[in-house]
């Protein structure tokens, strides 16, 4: 079974997340929301292995769904 | 402040006001980090040299306290690297904190075998204070108080700059003039220059004080911590128990209100607990900009350090960046003013610092933009990212809390041959043509680090008897002469001989017995070769002086 790889594994992580946020410029938060549902879409479809997706998954919802909202404080 | 007083440097009234002043080398507007960082340079090199500054003492507040390890390497060739270093706060780890977790900690230098950390905290005062006192004992250097430029005529062969001082103006002639004048360089405005960039829509308030503490030495920031919700802070250790503690308030804040000790309190008993015993040193609300001026040669006026280009405080990349720059300037000015190079040569000052400038503008709009998020979508990611961070190491690379200072590698410049030989590793770290020459622990006649022994003049670093006495004595008779260091081996006349203590000098410059290295007298790679031949160290040189063209 393929694992989700979490090393590093973006050679150069700033250009990177500089591309992420500039995709976003000028959208409202309704487009951006749109947007990032489109580009997980996307990447997930690129993965296709659904072993993969649901660990994704499950680690992009840990911490998020049981804990209380720690933004509020 | 408690653990600081300015000294007052007393004005002189300048020969110029009863005689006609006799036309000078260098004018160097501004007696800060980067100014007097030249004016010692250029004396050093038997260049006399006139700074001027409007004020009488050093940087009024600590302002810039990271320095980092290359302008600790340059301020060791200046002569003045050890005071700071003794009196400064060395560390190299970083813990960076989301809310009340730990995310992310770095260690800047994990490897042995460097005389100098990857950074030096010292408020700026102090610093400054170092140099000025170097910069009295170099033969050559006038500094001049209470001085404050107030007109600036360039003409083909030099410039004429009018100077005010309490007994009225008077005229310097300079055949070149450093504009090292700061972020408000008078120079820039009087010559009506424009810089470009952008201006950030934030206030961070300092907060420096003085407390006994054991936290330990080591950068700690934090997003959106409990004690300052929504918003950055930064805690750095500084000399005599005085801490930097940097407060994001966002574009809203009132600055006049949020520097009242009043308002300033509160946050630091939030921070440090009722019970902790502090006194406020020196607090200051700030905003910051990205910007640089386009060229940073305007004929005979070149501008160094903020006057040129400016970045925000995350990742330290100031003042450091201005050390480069009196770095990179001063061997070309000497050799143009000595008639050994032609004056394109200081066009490379401005295509290497630009360049420099532009990775540092880079980098530092990179952290402003994940510290503070323009967007809710931008400021959801941050927050995926530094909640991912403490379990996935991808997450790690992807937060930005400053990208600190790390030497150009002036990969680029026309200056450098390209290697010859194909078995050089090109890669991260490489003794790569631009790259800064990395120290290693030796043994020798003039100390016990590398770098000791590499710059000032062009240098040959040889490992074994790669050179030979003919090619030494060759080398020291050249219009810009070179001097020959050579790592092991039988001693060599003309030549230095050190030994490599730990193996660490052949490892990082990938050394076999015959390979050679060219060094500028900024101490960076400009060639490099798997054996030594006269007419290719020649011709290297020829092109690192811009004489080849």
């Amino acid at each position: 079974m393929i694992t989700l790889n979490t090393e590093a594994n973006i050679a150069a992580p700033d250009d990177f997340y500089e591309r992420l946020i500039a995709t976003h410029r000028g959208l409202t938060d309704a487009q951006s929301a749109l947007v990032n549902a489109r580009l997980i879409l996307l990447l997930a479809n690129h993965i296709g292995d659904p072993n993969v997706l649901a660990q994704a998954m499950a680690a992009a919802c840990d911490g998020v769904s049981a804990a209380p909202d720690p933004g509020a404080g | 402040m408690k653990t600081y007083a300015n000294p007052v440097f007393p004005y002189l009234r300048p020969a110029e006001f009863d005689a006609p002043g006799a036309r000078r080398p260098v004018v160097i507007v501004g007696a800060g980090p980067v100014g007097l960082a030249a004016a010692i340079d250029l004396g050093q090199r038997g260049v006399p040299v006139v700074v001027v500054d409007e004020d009488r003492t050093v940087s009024v507040g600590s302002r810039a306290i990271c320095y980092a390890k290359r302008a600790l390497e340059i301020l060791d060739r200046l002569g003045c690297g050890q005071p700071i270093v003794d009196k400064g706060i060395g560390w190299n780890v970083g813990k960076v904190f989301f809310r009340d977790e730990l995310v992310y900690r770095f260690d800047l230098l994990p490897e042995p075998g460097h005389r100098r950390p990857a950074f030096v905290n010292l408020q700026q005062y102090w610093f400054e204070e170092y140099l000025v006192e170097r910069a009295r004992a170099v033969a050559g250097v006038e500094l001049r108080w209470e001085s404050k430029v107030v007109g600036v005529a360039p003409h083909a062969d030099g410039v004429v700059v009018t100077v005010a001082t309490p007994d009225g103006e008077y005229t310097l002639e300079g055949d070149w003039i450093i504009a090292a004048d700061g972020s408000r360089s008078a120079v820039r405005q009087l010559l009506g220059l424009e810089w470009e960039g952008q201006v950030f829509h934030d206030r961070f308030l300092i907060a420096d004080i003085h407390m006994k503490s054991d936290f330990p030495t080591e950068r700690w920031f934090w997003f959106d911590a409990p004690f300052h919700p929504h918003q950055s802070t930064l805690l750095h250790r500084q000399a005599d128990d005085v801490w930097r503690i940097d407060f994001q308030l966002g574009w809203d804040a009132n600055p006049e209100e949020e520097r009242k000790p009043e308002r300033i309190l509160p946050r630091l008993r939030a921070m440090l607990g009722d019970d902790a015993d502090f006194e406020i040193e020196w607090a200051s609300v700030y905003t910051f900009q990205c910007r640089r001026m386009q060229r940073f040669r305007h004929g005979r006026v070149l501008f160094a350090g903020d006057a040129a280009h400016v970045v925000s405080p995350f990742g330290a990349r100031g003042a450091n960046s201005g050390i480069q720059d009196a770095d990179n300037l001063g061997w070309k000015l000497d050799l143009v003013l000595k008639g050994a190079a032609p004056d394109r040569l200081l066009d490379t000052y401005d295509a290497e610092r630009t360049r420099a400038a532009d990775e540092n503008i880079l980098n530092s709009t990179r952290s402003t933009d994940f510290i503070t998020p323009k967007s809710n979508v931008s400021r959801t990611f941050r927050d995926a990212t530094l909640g991912l961070a403490k379990q996935h190491a991808f997450a790690r690379r992807l937060v930005n809390s400053g990208r600190l200072s790390v030497p150009a590698i002036l990969a680029d410049s026309p200056l450098n041959t390209p290697d010859r030989d194909p078995d050089f590793a090109r890669g991260p770290g490489a003794m790569i043509p631009g790259a800064p020459a990395a120290d290693a622990p030796v043994a020798g006649p003039a100390g016990e680090w590398l770098l000791g022994y590499l710059g000032g003049d062009f240098t040959l670093l040889g490992f074994d008897a790669a050179v030979g006495p003919f090619g030494a004595a060759a080398l020291a008779r050249e219009p810009v002469p070179c001097r020959v260091v050579q790592v092991g081996g039988k001693p060599t006349a003309g030549a230095t001989t050190i030994e490599d203590r730990q193996g660490l000098a052949a490892r990082r410059y990938e050394a076999r017995p015959g390979t050679v290295y060219l060094l500028r007298p900024d101490q960076h790679v400009c060639a490099r070769w798997r054996e030594f031949d006269l007419p290719s160290v020649r011709a290297a040189i020829a092109r690192a002086t811009c004489a080849d063209r």
